[in-house]
């Protein structure tokens, strides 16, 4: 075979693998996945007026996914603010408690409920505040924001952790080395690590039952309607239409994590 | 009742959410300690080798096995810190590049390879004569015929040792010192940037971290290779005192050699310190002036929760205390080796304050976590991120170093470097 004939040849084969090559296309394995779900976008509505810090959620939460009932940590939680009138935390033992003008807690993540006025402050300390010192108590329910833009989903090295098409972010327990990262950059502490599974665990909105329809654990058993779960992408869904036409809150949008948990009558004290 | 991941060592304070605990323990306060003595020792050795500072030579050999020795440890404490140190390896497998960590194990070994064949070409010759050596000795040993084993291999196959090669080896050395101390900064700044970019610690968000990480690294470094070559040419000392027969140089003239490189290289370390500081205090001003919404809380926590570590342990005693000692003229070898310690423990004390400092205050900016190390342990996970844990990392590169300079001898070695 000569120059010529190779050139030739080397053309018509480059032409003729040209047309069936054309039709190929990489698919992005993630474009996949998102084609069953992307009817949906999962948001998160707290109503923190109709919250009376029973705990019913916590309890429903550890249950339904295994986070074992007595440790101290949650995939979600209830926390109590007291607001004193003139602004300023209560005195404790004679010392000031610089505690940044705010009373709150959130013992055993108010699981068995707020029974008492005393106020946890730590290694089994406590303070109470006289009732005629307060102007305002109320209760915040607290989740994973599944963020929009989550540092948590940037950070984790082996990529165990991702944002599903419908708007919820994951932990594949299989592939988390349980290095932390995704704990230290979360700014509303949603992270922990599971105590028994070892590896990094979140709020996930019950994604094994939203999926098939239900109601998430803390929304089911929440009596008093604080807690909704809704879609974003159904405009006649309740949640979104409070969404859309009534005056919502996020927690920390200074982070820029675009958090999907919006707030109703959400306090400027609420950390 | 089951006990969480943190909670033994975290003492808590005020408001803090329930799931905040100190994660990041003694074994992240470790590893940019361990990595920054590894680019530190590295760039030592490289002001002899590029910038051809002669007074250098001994410790510059010295200091480049020295951080080969801690290129292993560097890694030591994020094994021992990973909730599942056996899947540590998908961060090479499945690196996940918008996280800082990802890239770790790419510049890691990269870093690695660099430091490796940088020792091969400087020792090259030392092996090709050991090996030589053994090959001529009729009946050799089971010792001898592994070290004869060990030093053909490492020669890959390469004996030519005439003086063209040589030069060749010197020229090569010259351009992976020269390469390796942007890598070696690199892989320290970017520890620094694993912190910095945490957007959600606002102790740690400042894009002057990777430098002042690097500049406190050098500092420790050099301030390690100062001691490990005092103790290591005290030694010396004391042998050629005891035992003539060693052909050791003169008790006099080790005396001599020591305190002027000693001298010269104290003269870098308080440059590098001086740097250091420089930025640590205008990264703390900054803050104060700025005084964004995190302020209060950090404030509470640099000036009343962490005074004593900040200013009385990490600046006082270790920053101004050896700075005195080193700029006091009439310089002796005992004064700078109580100063380079010291300016270890002042580095070891920054790396704390940052990396538990950090977690001294919730998020919610309303309360404060303490964290109280494990020093007798109770369980693995005591034993992994308390005092023993900790002792393990400093203790292994010296047990490496003693193996690596059987194989790669710092001081009885007549090269051309």
């Amino acid at each position: 075979m000569d120059r010529r004939d190779f050139l030739k040849r080397t053309i018509t084969i480059i032409a003729g693998a040209a047309i069936p090559a054309s039709a190929l296309e990489f698919i992005d394995p993630k474009r996949l996945l998102a084609a069953g779900s992307s009817d949906y976008k999962w948001v998160f509505l707290a109503d923190t007026q109709k919250c009376v810090g029973c705990g019913f959620c916590v309890k429903a939460c550890k249950l339904e996914n295994e986070v074992p009932y007595d440790a101290d940590v949650s995939r979600t939680w209830v926390e109590r603010y007291v607001i004193c009138k003139d602004g300023k935390m209560r005195v404790e033992n004679g010392m000031p408690n610089p505690g940044f003008g705010i009373n709150a807690d959130s013992p055993k993540a108010g699981r068995d409920g707020f029974t008492t006025p005393q106020i946890d402050i730590g290694e089994g300390r406590h303070v109470e505040v006289k009732e005629e010192d307060i102007s305002k108590a109320f209760f915040v329910p607290k989740l994973c924001n599944q963020c929009d833009n989550p540092p948590c989903v940037q950070v984790c090295p082996v990529g165990a952790t991702y944002k599903t098409a419908d708007g919820v972010v994951l932990v594949d327990r299989s592939w988390c080395i349980g290095c932390g990262y995704c704990i230290m950059g979360c700014p509303y502490g949603v992270r922990f690590f599971h105590p028994l599974l070892k590896v990094a665990e979140k709020c996930n909105f019950c994604y094994h039952r939203i999926t098939k329809g239900m109601k998430t654990a803390c929304v089911q058993s929440c009596p008093f309607g604080a807690r909704q779960i809704g879609n974003l992408k159904d405009p006649n869904d309740p949640v979104t239409r409070t969404i859309m036409y009534g005056r919502v809150g996020v927690l920390k949008s200074e982070y820029g994590t675009k958090p999907q948990v919006y707030y109703l009558a959400l306090d400027r004290e609420v950390r | 009742m089951m006990e969480v991941h943190g909670e033994v060592w975290t003492l808590k304070e005020f408001f803090c959410y329930p799931n905040e605990y100190i994660y990041w323990s003694i074994q992240i306060v470790m590893y940019p300690f361990m990595t920054g003595l590894v680019a530190g020792a590295f760039v030592l050795s490289s002001l002899y080798h590029v910038f051809g500072v002669k007074q250098l030579k001994n410790i510059a050999r010295f200091s480049l096995v020295f951080s080969f020795a801690l290129l292993p440890v560097a890694m030591m404490p994020l094994m021992l810190h990973l909730q599942q140190p056996l899947r540590g390896i998908h961060v090479m497998m499945t690196p996940h590049f918008t996280s800082a960590i990802a890239a770790f194990g790419i510049v890691f070994s990269t870093y690695g390879m660099i430091v490796a064949s940088e020792l091969w070409f400087v020792y090259r010759p030392h092996f090709v004569a050991t090996a030589l050596e053994l090959k001529g000795t009729s009946d050799r040993g089971l010792v001898d015929t592994c070290r004869y084993l060990l030093f053909s291999a490492l020669t890959l196959g390469s004996y030519d040792i005439s003086e063209q090669a040589l030069e060749k080896d010197e020229k090569a050395v010259g351009f992976l010192a020269g390469i390796g101390i942007p890598v070696a900064c690199f892989l320290h700044g970017y520890a620094g940037f694993i912190f910095g970019s945490v957007k959600a610690n606002a102790l740690w968000m400042t894009p002057l971290m990777p430098v002042i990480f690097i500049c406190s690294a050098v500092v420790s470094g050099i301030a390690l290779c100062i001691i490990t070559y005092i103790v290591t040419m005290e030694i010396r000392k004391f042998l050629s005192r005891r035992m003539s027969t060693l052909g050791l140089p003169s008790y006099e003239e080790l005396q001599s050699a020591e305190i002027e490189e000693v001298k010269l290289t104290s003269r870098y370390l308080v440059m590098f310190l001086i740097a250091a500081i420089t930025l640590e205090l205008l990264d703390l001003i900054f803050r104060g002036y700025t005084a964004v919404k995190s302020w209060d809380i950090l404030r509470e926590v640099i000036y009343q929760k962490d005074f004593y570590k900040i200013f009385v342990m990490q600046y006082g005693m270790g920053n101004l205390l050896p700075f005195i000692l080193f700029k006091l003229p009439g310089l002796t070898v005992r004064r700078a080796a109580l100063g380079a310690c010291l300016m270890l423990f002042g580095v070891f004390m920054m790396r704390w304050n940052v990396v538990i400092g950090g977690q001294a205050f919730s998020s919610s900016f309303a309360g404060f976590m303490e964290y109280a190390l494990p020093i007798i342990p109770h369980n693995l996970e005591t034993v992994k991120e308390g005092l023993v844990g900790a002792v393990a990392v400093i203790i292994t590169p010296y047990v490496l170093f003693y193996f690596i300079n059987k194989v790669m001898p710092v001081f009885k070695f007549k090269g051309s470097h």
